[in-house]
């Protein structure tokens, strides 16, 4: 799957099986995702969608009992989640946290500086930050005074939201994970936030969306789709098949059970 | 600094000498124990009067009849009263290390942490005398400038010699030398402290501040203030150690005293970093400590701003009697503790006066096996018509093996009372930590910035220079708080 053409894999999933309190949760996951893909995980409610960002991104609450996950030729797996962000894999949250009195602009700056640390580089000068935080916070139509108010605190679901992909746009990974960002958006803030991850898309990139609804990929065009279901990717195919998902619903895929897809 | 350090110790040699620090020096011998000779030899060396000294005696007698308060939520060894040295001079230049080298390599890793400047370094690890008597000096210059508006600000044992009638009439009149056991035992053998006084409609051009003043004289652990703003005037005054001390268990019983009269406005801030003791609770100070204001007249305002990071044991409950119509009382407090840390701290608010106003303001922080009490009172006297008080109490739990508490008293006489009163207890939520730590960010540096954004509201409180050092802080203490 992908076009190979001798380039290395960014994301390398191999039988991936994670549970959580004892019970499995994803049965054996494979997915291979190389640099400049976009990439659609979708599937019902319960099927272990979130699991599987959150596991990329290195939750603890989560066990991994089987398999591997290669991440630009490194074990993923072995590291922290700092680690992970500073080496470009990024989470978006379904549900971002509060921090109260902690402002936005300074989590933002410290992360930031966090990641450029890691790489080598010198903070970011803190009024070149402002203007750049600025110039994206008014791409993403998100309010200028949302930079001063304390993380995520009062902000509106489509304000978090769209303060993720700020955040995603200001960080630049490398593979960018999406928790159902499209969950609770409007169709205006949808645009905006595919707009966002568009702007985001280039050949060293990466991005896996985790998504109920295909609506998102109106605006973000996958490469592939990804089918979860019960904790195993039971089928993968372009575009198409999201359309098909949308028309048929998820219940089709059940009377389909067992017919795992080849790719 | 322009000379090296040789010449910087030559330099001080001399000067030593000039600022009279060497006789109390030379013939500090006062054995381990209290007895009323003890007190007197105290009061004879500062070459105090007669009133004061039968003041520290009266104060003694009545230490022998009282009881060590057992009521607060700590515990620790019984504390050898007999073993204690009451009088510690100045230390001299042989006594501390003689270059950073010598300074424990994590005292000088606590520094950096800190952003101290190495000049800073030298001067709070006690290395460079001369800094410290630098320091004098520029508290010297900062003296002659307040001097021309009428501001006294010396070193208490001086005020006693030079404004005497101004420390007779306004000592132990807040906390009088019957007021508690640790107040009682302070009144007997203070050692020094600071005095400031603020004339008539003054507004104090600058923040006063005992840190340098304290470093240089080195002053024991029995110090006392007295602030006096007289009506209509204003003072900042800022209080702080910020160095941790090298120290075994040591009883720290501080008095303060304020006194704000009619529309005098006092803001008094503390950053206390004392040594905490070590990961097993192994040493640190014994902070128990009284401080207390009174607005005497209409209109006065007094304002306590705290940020407890250090010590031990800290006890503390720095208070206001309203007694103005229309005063206002305010308490902001940040109290962290870690390892084997108790902290004990809280406020009174005394409502006399007609609409008198309080507002108090609590962020407790615990962590490792810290265990932290808010303890506070307010009470509404019969005849504090129209009274109200605004409490509000947070408290963070970093970890499982950490406690919080509260203990609120209210006592209202008076029907028109306005009482509001807040609480919340959180845990650093896992969620909190793994969003910081997916954006790059390491776990002691999430747990600094949370801890950090609940303290806010206390931190928004402190003069601007202070409340940069004591974000800092709060980072070095909650070292190795989670993980």
């Amino acid at each position: 799957m992908g076009a190979t053409d001798g380039r290395q894999p960014l994301l390398e999933i191999i039988g991936l099986r994670v549970s959580v309190e004892g019970a499995e949760i994803l049965r054996g996951i494979d997915l291979t995702v190389y640099p400049g893909e976009v990439h659609a995980i979708m599937g019902p409610n319960g099927s272990g969608k979130s699991t599987l960002a959150h596991v990329l991104a290195g939750r603890e609450a989560f066990t991994v009992t089987g398999g591997s996950v290669r991440y630009a030729g490194r074990d993923l797996l072995a590291m922290s989640p700092e680690e992970r962000a500073c080496e470009g894999v990024f989470l978006a949250f379904q549900y971002p946290v509060e921090i109260p009195g902690v402002a936005n602009k300074y989590f933002l700056r410290t992360a930031i500086n966090a990641v450029r640390k890691h790489r080598g580089l010198a903070e970011i000068d803190v009024m070149d930050f402002l203007r750049l935080a600025r110039e994206k916070a008014k791409q993403l139509d998100l309010d200028q005074a949302l930079l001063d108010r304390a993380i995520n605190e009062g902000f509106s679901g489509g304000e978090k939201k769209r303060n993720e992909i700020l955040q995603m746009t200001l960080l630049e990974p490398r593979l960018a994970v999406l928790d159902e960002t499209d969950s609770g958006l409007d169709i205006d803030a949808l645009r905006i936030v595919a707009g966002g991850v568009n702007a985001l898309r280039g050949p060293e990139r990466a991005i896996v969306l985790v998504t109920h609804y295909q609506r998102l990929l109106d605006y973000i065009v996958p490469d592939q789709v990804h089918v979860l279901s019960d904790g195993r990717i039971v089928r993968s195919g372009d575009r198409a098949l999201a359309l098909e998902l949308e028309e048929r619903g998820y219940g089709w895929l059940d009377a389909a059970a067992g017919v795992r897809a080849s790719g | 600094m322009a000379s090296g350090p040789n010449a910087a110790f030559e330099d001080l040699a001399t000067r030593e000498y000039k600022y009279g620090f060497s006789t109390d020096v030379e013939v500090d011998a006062v054995p381990p124990g209290l007895d009323e000779d003890v007190v007197a030899t105290i009061s004879a060396k500062k070459h105090e009067p007669e009133w004061l000294r039968d003041w520290r005696l009266r104060a003694y007698r009545h230490w022998r009849k009282m009881t060590e308060p057992t009521w607060q939520n700590v515990s620790y060894a019984p504390i050898d009263y007999d073993g204690i040295v009451y009088y510690s001079a100045p230390r001299k230049r042989g006594d501390g290390p003689k270059s950073l080298d010598e300074v424990d390599p994590e005292v000088r890793r606590t520094f950096e942490k800190l952003g101290i400047s190495l000049e800073e370094q030298k001067r709070l690890s006690g290395v460079a005398v001369d800094a410290v008597f630098d320091s004098v000096s520029v508290a010297t210059t900062f003296k002659d400038k307040l001097a021309e508006r009428g501001i006294i600000f010396c070193a208490f044992s001086e005020a006693v010699q030079t404004h005497p009638d101004l420390v007779r009439k306004y000592l132990g009149s807040v906390v009088p030398y019957t007021d508690n056991f640790f107040a009682t035992l302070n009144s007997a053998v203070f050692s020094d402290g600071s005095f400031c006084y603020i004339p008539p409609g003054v507004r104090c051009p600058m923040e006063l501040s005992t840190y340098f003043r304290i470093n240089a004289a080195n002053t024991g652990q029995f110090e006392r203030t007295l602030i006096i703003a007289e009506p209509g005037s204003y003072v900042s005054y800022l209080e702080g150690c910020t160095a941790p001390m090298r120290d075994e268990n040591q009883l720290h019983a501080a008095v303060v005293e304020l006194v704000a009269l009619e529309g005098a406005e006092i803001k008094y801030s503390t950053v206390q970093n004392w040594y905490p003791g070590d990961k097993d609770g192994k040493g640190g100070i014994y902070n128990f400590v009284t401080k207390r204001g009174k607005c005497a007249g209409r209109r006065a305002k007094i304002s306590w701003t705290q940020v407890e990071t250090g010590s031990a044991i800290t006890w503390k409950y720095p208070s206001v009697i309203l007694q103005g119509d229309d005063s206002v009382g305010e308490f902001y407090s940040v109290a962290l503790t870690n390892n084997r840390q108790q902290a004990d701290t809280g406020t009174k608010m005394i409502h006399i006066g007609r609409n008198t106003r309080s507002t108090i303001l609590s962020k407790g922080i615990s962590a490792g096996h810290g265990q932290n009490t808010y303890r506070g009172l307010v009470k509404i006297q019969k005849s504090a018509r129209g009274a109200r008080n605004y409490t509000q109490c947070d408290s963070l739990l970093i970890g499982d093996k950490c406690g919080a508490h509260t203990f609120p008293y209210i006592e209202v006489k008076n029907s028109t009372a306005r009482m509001e009163h807040e609480a919340s207890t959180s845990k650093i939520g896992e969620d909190q930590l793994f969003y910081c730590r997916q954006r790059g960010i390491s776990t002691e540096d999430a747990v600094t910035m949370i801890v950090n954004g609940f303290c806010k509201q206390v931190f928004r409180e402190l003069p601007m220079e202070f409340a940069v050092e004591a974000q800092k802080l709060l980072g070095v203490s909650l070292e190795g708080a989670v993980g």
